[in-house]
């Protein structure tokens, strides 16, 4: 495979393994030699040639044995935040930079058991803070649709690897975006399960009440095929809900009438660009002509989820990152003075800018004094965006928006800015602090450049945005373009297939 | 005049609960291991690890709720306590901080002389535990031991209505007695197992006010306990009288010197930052789990004392003694099943004979060379008359070396009493034939002689004379 083959869905990929048309390990050199031919992207931390070889091996003995696992041979990459036993996982922080856990994440293990054979760990905003990918101790990942901009964050590896035709799927986390606002920013498909659908388990946690692992393909069928597969009870973490995984698969032939799309209409307000907006719409409407009943929703805290947010997942990443001290593993700073010495230059040396003022902010709002005022005012707040969906889901079954407010910003330009770039947030970060479903589907393109539609449902309700996003992309063709060098910038958005 | 002045003490009271895994990992909790070699992922907080709750020592939490009739919380919170420390992994403990799983409980305290007082328990929550720092196992190097680390601690704090140091002992002790007799926490203080922290302030008498209060972390023996608060009391009241204010601060016991001493202010100037631990939804608890701990209950310390008191007729002192721990009070219990009829007998037994073979070879009651079985037995054949009383205790004494049962010790050092009235009689005549004054003396009025007939026929019985029947048949033969 190479960046200009036309895309591949998961079940044909699957079909030609099964028929032998192609072996697993030659679907995984080609994602290495494809991960290599695009290094200028930067998607990638590590590649793993040997796991990904031995890995391809056993799918071919499964293959040719039959009756393999659903996602037996297809190549993938992980988020390089998820733990692989004996890959290095950095969390793209100088901090893990050597860090090889001893054992998979849930989400990892699971994959395996599936069949899958993940070629490598790919870039990030360190611990996942950020919506640039700029963050990353290892270099800003490119959007493959335009190499001076965002591929977005902090998925950026997963989603330009996936945009680039590198691998069918990768995963990611999403905690406030970091699946969905990447994926629109590269053109391609972001599910952010339920909070509690996916295990924790072994995903290095940023903001442990937000955090949630999914998945990022080229289509809301490829990610059915994959949340199959990753969704489900862990007993090893403790927010898992113990409830089985659904059919997602079958889902996707559901039809669509009667569908009720709410249209959010803070999610149109100030700040979405006109086209973007435009677009949205439009693909909205192809929805309508499909069955669904477009009505008006309203979600009158929704201007809250950034503040609130801010305050959340600050407090708990200041937490979940104390364990970074320079003890145990990661890294220590050079011959340390005393304790203190030790803990203030391993971190300061360890983290980057991104990643410390978090800890700062959220230190801060949880000190004594200044609690009530932000960590439980915040959470108040967070309760009062919850009530906001359950009260909109009394009248519709999907909430609908833009997946951000305009496609993907130039390397560099929001970056001396961060509250710009948390601004950019606003359309996901609600969904994160409710802990609902949400997708990101490619909606059309903009100058060129791909843009999103999100498209939110009720808890456990997987199945209805993937019945409704196969049913997009059954009528629209932005998902099965690619951003190869010829067409860049030449395409014209909005065309349906 | 100088002021009198009132100490008020609070407990908080640590007991690491006996579950076999740690509080949030499969890690085992077993003492004196290799160090971290009972540390799992969790345990060492590598990167992508959560903790999950340990049922059993939610449970056994409930359990200590329970027998001090506190209240259970149905959805109680975990919440982080965030500092630095080499010894504590994750950078914060996970205890329980607005929502602990008990709250308001009582517990009667018997103090030495003979008082009772009745302790509130304002809450106890569950928390895991640090690792070790080993400051002198290594040359200019702190090691690291992370075994302990997530190993369930039951925090237990009273309200500061203890007033003196022998109070706070009390009350400590009762509650050792409780969670050992729950099978909740083995007790054992120089694992560490139960150890406690004070909380000491002193007021004027009169005044409701408390005073500002100091906090003498990790004491562990009642000893201590004891030594730390008395010492911290005086030095309170010492400043106090000099016009000094006292310093809120957490002070360390060294009891090398008995003596109390701040600790470096740093580390009480900690600002924990508390709040919900977001990896674990609020701990769940169903009428059915209580009911279920309510019905695994044994029979409470100060039960169990009120029944050995009402229908057993003991003495209160006896049946506090008995009930110091479960495994005493259980082995009374089971000599009295074996020989039943005379508590007052077997509680004798208990604390007098048995205790102190046991503590003279330090063993506890549960190893005792003499079951309860074997006791009763012995104590069987004393009410029958076979032995004396004080043959008994010789026999025991046999029966502790490991001679054997009481009949085998009996026989085979020819102990039985001669209770065959015929035999007696014989002996009897013998003696009398033999002083004829003393026996003239005596029928004219002089009965102080009956002890000299009584030695006379033991020595010729040897001693194994029943000393009731020979005194009857001895007083029915004077008479003429």
């Amino acid at each position: 495979m190479s960046a200009a083959t036309p895309p591949v869905s998961i079940a044909r990929l699957a079909a030609d393994l099964a028929a032998r048309r192609v072996s697993a390990a030659e679907l995984a050199q080609d994602a290495l030699a494809a991960a290599r031919a695009q290094t200028s992207l930067n998607a990638f931390v590590t590649l793993d040639d040997a796991g990904a070889t031995a890995a391809a091996q056993a799918a071919d003995v499964s293959l040719a044995r039959g009756a393999a696992p659903a996602l037996t041979g297809i190549p993938c990459a992980h988020k390089d935040i998820f733990c692989t036993d004996g890959v290095r996982t950095t969390c793209a922080s100088r901090m893990l930079e050597q860090f090889v856990p001893p054992y998979d994440a849930s989400v990892v293990e699971r994959l395996k058991a599936g069949g899958a054979v993940a070629i490598g760990k790919t870039n990030l905003d360190e611990f996942a803070m950020g919506s640039s990918n700029e963050n990353s101790a290892f270099g800003a990942v490119c959007n493959p649709w335009d190499p001076t901009r965002v591929p977005g964050g902090s998925s950026g590896g997963s989603a330009a690897a996936v945009a680039a035709g590198i691998v069918p799927f990768a995963t990611g986390t999403d905690t406030g975006g970091s699946i969905r606002q990447p994926a629109a920013f590269c053109g391609i498909t972001g599910l952010k399960p339920t909070y509690g659908r996916v295990s924790r388990w072994g995903m290095i946690a940023f903001a442990s009440s937000l955090d949630c692992g999914g998945v990022l393909a080229r289509s809301a069928e490829d990610c059915a095929h994959v949340l199959g597969a990753i969704a489900g009870h862990d007993a090893r973490d403790a927010t898992s809900v113990d409830r089985a995984a659904e059919d997602y698969v079958g889902a996707l032939q559901q039809p669509l009438a009667g569908l009720r799309i709410g249209i959010a209409r803070e999610y149109f307000g100030a700040g979405i660009d006109d086209a973007v907006a435009h677009g949205v719409r439009a693909a909205l409407a192809e929805l309508e002509k499909r069955g669904a009943k477009l009505v008006e929703v309203s979600l009158p805290n929704a201007h809250l989820a950034i503040p609130a947010y801010y305050v959340i997942a600050p407090a708990e990443a200041s937490s979940n990152l104390a364990r970074y001290d320079g003890v145990r593993y990661g890294h220590r700073c050079a011959n340390p003075t005393s304790l203190e010495d030790l803990y203030t230059r391993s971190r300061a040396e360890g983290f980057g800018a991104e990643v410390k003022r978090r800890i700062l902010v959220g230190t801060y709002a949880l000190s004594a004094g200044y609690y009530d005022a932000y960590y439980l005012r915040a959470q108040r707040v967070r309760r009062l965006i919850a009530n906001d969906f359950t009260a909109a889901f009394d009248t519709c079954d999907l909430i609908a928006g833009p997946t951000t407010p305009s496609v993907a910003f130039a390397l560099g330009e929001k970056s001396g800015d961060p509250l710009a770039m948390y601004a950019a947030d606003v359309n996901t970060v609600a969904v994160n602090l409710a802990g609902l479903p949400a997708i990101s589907l490619p909606a059309g393109f903009d100058r060129g450049l791909p843009f999103g539609l999100q498209l939110i449902a009720p808890a456990f309700a997987e199945a209805r945005l993937l019945t409704a996003g196969h049913a997009l992309q059954q009528a629209t063709d932005f998902h099965t373009r690619r951003p190869d060098a010829d067409s860049h910038g030449s395409r014209r958005p909005g065309v349906p297939a | 005049m100088s002021t009198q002045w009132q100490p008020v003490i609070g407990l908080e009271i640590h007991a690491q609960l006996a579950t076999h895994s740690k509080l949030f990992s499969g890690a085992p909790t077993a003492y004196g291991a290799e160090p971290n070699t009972q540390a799992a992922a969790v345990d060492i907080a590598l990167p992508g690890t959560l903790p999950v709750p340990n049922r059993a020592a939610l449970e056994k939490a409930i359990a200590f709720g329970l027998s001090v009739d506190a209240t259970i919380a149905r959805d109680s919170v975990f919440a982080r306590k965030n500092y630095f420390y080499p010894d504590l992994p994750k950078g914060y403990q996970i205890s329980q901080y607005e929502r602990p799983i008990v709250a308001e409980g009582r517990l009667a305290v018997r103090l030495d002389d003979g008082r009772t007082l009745d302790v509130r328990i304002e809450r106890a929550h569950i928390e895991e535990d640090a690792g070790k720092s080993l400051h002198d196992a290594f040359h200019a190097a702190t090691g690291i031991d992370l075994n302990r680390a997530g190993t369930p601690l039951l925090e237990i704090v009273s309200a500061p209505v203890l007033h003196s140091a022998q109070e706070a002992v009390a009350y400590m002790r009762t509650v050792h007695t409780l969670v050992r007799w729950l099978g909740i926490c083995d007790g054992n203080m120089q694992e560490g197992s139960f150890r406690c922290d004070a909380n000491v302030s002193v007021r004027p008498a009169g005044v409701e006010k408390l005073g500002t209060r100091t906090e003498i972390k990790n004491v562990n023996s009642f000893r201590f306990v004891e030594k730390a608060i008395e010492y911290e009391i005086e030095r309170q009241i010492r400043a106090l009288e000099n016009g000094e204010t006292i310093v809120q601060e957490t002070r360390l016991y060294d009891p090398a010197h008995h003596r109390t001493r701040p600790m470096r202010s740093k580390e009480s100037a900690d600002d924990y930052r508390y709040f919900p631990d977001p990896d674990l939804p609020p701990l769940a608890v169903d009428e059915a789990l209580i009911a279920r701990v309510r019905d695994g209950l044994p029979e409470l310390p100060q039960q169990r004392q009120a029944r050995y008191v009402a229908a057993l007729g003991l003495p209160e002192a006896d049946a506090a003694q008995l009930c110091a721990d479960r495994a005493t009070a259980d082995y009374f219990e089971a000599v009295l099943a074996a020989a039943p009829g005379e508590a007052k007998v077997c509680a004798n037994w208990v604390l007098g004979e048995l205790a102190a073979a046991l503590n003279d070879a330090a063993v506890p009651i549960e190893r005792s060379n003499v079951s309860a079985a074997a006791l009763a037995g012995l104590l069987v054949r004393v009410r029958e008359g076979a032995i004396s009383g004080k043959t008994a205790k010789e026999v025991f004494a046999a029966m502790w070396a490991g001679e054997g049962d009481a009949d085998s010790v009996i026989a085979a050092r020819g102990l039985r009493q001669i209770s065959d009235s015929g035999a007696l009689a014989a002996t009897i005549d013998a003696v009398l034939a033999e002083f004829p004054k003393q026996t003239a003396d005596y029928r004219a009025g002089n009965e102080k002689l009956l002890q000299f007939f009584v030695g006379q026929a033991m020595k010729r019985t040897r001693g194994q004379a029943n000393p009731q029947q020979l005194n009857a048949l001895l007083v029915e033969k004077l008479a003429g």
